[in-house]
């Protein structure tokens, strides 16, 4: 049944759905809202038969997920931000023990500054730590990738993150079709036996692994990891067939069918663009691509994806400093040698909204030819130019005062 | 990454690790007044061979916490470890010594790993499984006691175990929260006789515990085993979260002989540094009186840590503010009174104890 709903809320709802065991639950912004509900459903009920856990940090958070999964729970809990690095540790260390789990990520910037509002800084961060890492591109997909993420959770014996943008999608009223539960039970069967902690066969879960096996134990992790590559699809098309709705396997193209120029970006502003390329003038040739899954990295839906562009604009939500985005040299490197040129776009930091204007100027520098390499969207040039004329002029009053 | 243990509960023929005291290995006590540790066909969840140092006082309390702990939930127990000596020498993969469930994730997260281990046995229907959680005073008390505190203020079913060694041995003993004034250790290093920990106190991690009003708090040593036993066993009689501190001598990192371990425990509880106590709902309900009252240069002259008090010359002015301390702490507890008067405040019946309930809803 389509309904009018919160992101948070519908994103509890098919949490729930899910019959988690163990949800724990530590505020921030803007990830409140979904363990705020769920605490709201254990109590009235609505979710019997699971223990919901009010703990006292992030990293305690992870912590009992750990524990709860290496027993045998299915585990959920979602954080954003500086909850995200706070846990950090620990979310290393599930993705290493090959734990199943869910974690929503509410993705909001990373401080300092510290800014409450959306970028996709702090999943970008985690990148590389063991967790399957899926992107929604809307309320919807956000309900749809839960169901999903719990299923390739259970059969990768893998930690699952959903990334959705903070109060862009977290607090935004939309029409979502939740999944009814003979559906999710149809895609999502109770979790699978594994190897836990029981007395009636021991195990030794986190034991010290020595220079003489660690890299095969690494190897072997990261082969589990890229298997969501095959299964992530299949998973979807389960999906897709028990709701009758359409669902998002590695990435999603919008208009790249012979398209000269496509714009590689996650998250919520796909809905934007896809707006914009409607919008610009045919015989500009742009096309959209939204990796719904970036970890692990589907190189070669991508390579498929931009088939036919000359040009590969990607639409930064995080800044690795020092070197631009990071999603940008991903895509560059699944390209490397195919001789199409990638540049970066760094936008929305800390909540400015991308909004079609902007995406607008961004396709008209493209439509001139007029695309640098690496370009700050919608910088305040003249605040920049102060601050940098400020600090020159400090410094040679100070050099002044030396000699 | 996981590894199969030995499988089962077989009977693990005993290697004596100690001789000469009064607890396990010695042949001279009466056969009915042993610790079960003395028992060749006892099940032992923590197998020999691992390999801690000789002398470990923390392998000696975690084999007996763990049998008892084995014996009380009739062999339904599940642990979770933290990072430390404890772990590190007992699971280098693909050995382990481990014939319990064992689960090993970080330093600082045990409590709450435990936690979320209790929470999901009983929401699985198997709350009849009992979790214990161990790890050493650093990582109970310095980088893990946010998740300490937390799993207390929850009262999450979880009996913790801190095995105290008074510094990050595992590290190449470093100063924690847990080293007592004056000690030498690698960060609080003695130059030209000076130096050692300042004289803050440790943390006082068990008044700390009871602050938390958690159904049972105790505290032991290696130096009497049954007491050991005797408040593990009480303690799985309880549910909700438990909180025992065990003293274990460290002898590379206190500079002991590796035979004093026992002593230099027995040292510390006698001088009145280690009070032996039982809490129950945040009072004191117990404790143990000191018979034989020692000075507490008797316990400091045997460690190394110490010798920057005795030579070149005494440093009568530590000396004289660590006597003190133990004093205070004998004055606290009353740890001077008669053995044999009645104490009508402490010591409540066994009965009583096992009456005072806890527990998750």
């Amino acid at each position: 049944m389509r309904q009018q709903r919160e992101g948070s809320q519908a994103v509890a709802e098919a949490v729930a759905l899910c019959r988690p065991d163990v949800v724990s639950a530590y505020p921030i912004s803007p990830q409140t809202h979904i363990v705020e509900h769920l605490s709201r459903l254990v109590l009235s009920g609505s979710l019997p038969g699971c223990t919901y856990l009010n703990v006292e940090s992030e990293f305690a958070s992870m912590s009992t997920l750990i524990g709860a999964s290496a027993t045998g729970a299915r585990s959920y809990t979602a954080t954003a931000s500086q909850g995200l690095l706070f846990m950090a540790e620990a979310v290393f260390n599930a993705a290493g023990l090959g734990l199943p789990m869910v974690m929503t990520v509410a993705n909001r910037a990373i401080g300092a500054p510290i800014n409450i509002w959306n970028d996709q800084g702090d999943s970008m961060a985690m990148r590389d730590c063991g967790w399957v890492q899926l992107y929604a591109a809307d309320n919807q997909e956000a309900v749809d990738l839960h169901v999903m993420a719990f299923r390739l959770a259970d059969e990768l014996e893998l930690p699952v993150m959903v990334c959705m943008d903070g109060f862009v999608l977290t607090h935004a009223f939309e029409e979502v079709e939740l999944p009814t539960q003979e559906q999710v039970d149809a895609v999502l069967p109770p979790p699978p036996t594994r190897p836990v902690l029981d007395p009636a066969a021991p195990v030794t879960i986190g034991a010290m692994v020595g220079p003489e096996a660690y890299t095969e134990v690494r190897y072997l992790a990261d082969r589990r990891h890229r298997d969501a590559l095959r299964l992530l699809p299949l998973v979807a098309a389960d999906y897709a067939r028990a709701t009758g709705r359409d669902a998002a396997g590695l990435v999603r193209t919008y208009s790249c069918e012979g398209a000269d120029t496509v714009v590689v970006a996650l998250g919520s502003v796909l809905g934007t663009l896809s707006d914009v390329v409607d919008q610009r003038d045919v015989g500009e040739r742009v096309g959209v691509l939204g990796l719904t899954c970036y970890r692990p990295f589907p190189a070669d839906a991508v390579r498929a994806a931009v088939r036919s562009a000359r040009r590969i604009v990607v639409v930064e939500r995080s800044l690795a400093l020092g070197e631009d985005g990071p999603v940008a040299a991903d895509v560059a490197r699944a390209l490397a040698g195919s001789g199409r040129s990638v540049s970066t776009v760094v936008c929305g930091l800390g909540g400015r909204p991308v909004t079609s204007a902007v995406l607008h100027r961004l396709l008209d520098r493209v439509a001139r030819d007029d695309l640098p390499q690496r370009l700050f969207l919608d910088l305040d040039r003249d605040v920049v130019d102060r601050e940098m004329q400020r600090t020159a002029a400090l410094a040679r009053r100070a050099e002044e005062v030396r000699s | 990454m996981t590894a199969d243990t030995t499988s089962g509960t077989a009977p693990e023929p005993v290697r004596f690790l100690q001789v000469g005291s009064l607890a396990a290995g010695n042949r001279l006590v009466d056969l009915s007044l042993r610790a079960v540790q003395a028992d060749p066909d006892r099940p032992s969840g923590l197998t020999k061979g691992h390999r801690a140092c000789r002398g470990c006082g923390e392998a000696l309390a975690a084999r007996v916490v763990l049998d008892a702990a084995s014996r009380a939930s009739d062999g339904r127990l599940v642990t979770v470890n933290a990072t430390g000596c404890l772990e590190v020498f007992t699971s280098p993969y693909p050995e382990s010594a481990w014939k319990v469930p064992w689960l090993h994730s970080l330093f600082g997260n045990a409590p709450a790993v435990a936690s979320g281990v209790a929470a999901a046995l009983h929401v699985t229907g198997r709350a009849d499984v009992r979790v214990l959680a161990q790890g050493g005073d650093g990582g109970t008390l310095d980088i893990g006691f946010g998740t300490l505190s937390g799993m207390f203020e929850r009262n999450d079913d979880v009996l913790y175990v801190c095995y105290d060694n008074q510094a990050y041995m595992n590290t190449g003993v470093q100063r924690s929260g847990a080293t007592p004034p004056a000690a030498r250790t690698a960060t609080t290093p003695v130059v030209h006789g000076h130096g050692g920990k300042d004289m803050r106190p440790a943390k006082d991690a068990p008044r700390i515990a009871m602050a938390h009003g958690i159904p049972y708090v105790a505290t032991a040593t290696v130096a009497d085993l049954h007491d050991l036993e005797a408040k593990v066993t009480r303690a799985m009689g309880l549910h909700g979260a438990r909180y025992l501190h065990v003293l274990v001598p460290c002898p590379l990192g206190w500079g002991s002989a590796s035979d004093e371990a026992v002593r230099l425990a027995r040292l510390a509880t006698q001088t009145g540094l280690f009070p032996l106590l039982e809490a129950v709902d945040g009072d004191v309900v117990a404790t143990t009186p000191i018979r034989h009252r020692e000075p507490v240069e008797a316990y400091l002259r045997p460690q190394r840590r110490f010798a920057h008090l005795f030579a070149p010359e005494r440093d009568e002015q530590v000396l004289a503010a660590i006597q003190a301390d133990a004093d205070r702490t004998i004055a606290r507890y009353r740890l001077d009174r008669d053995d044999d008067a009645p104490d009508d405040d402490f010591d409540l019946p066994d009965d009583d104890l096992a009456d005072t309930g806890g527990g998750l809803p």
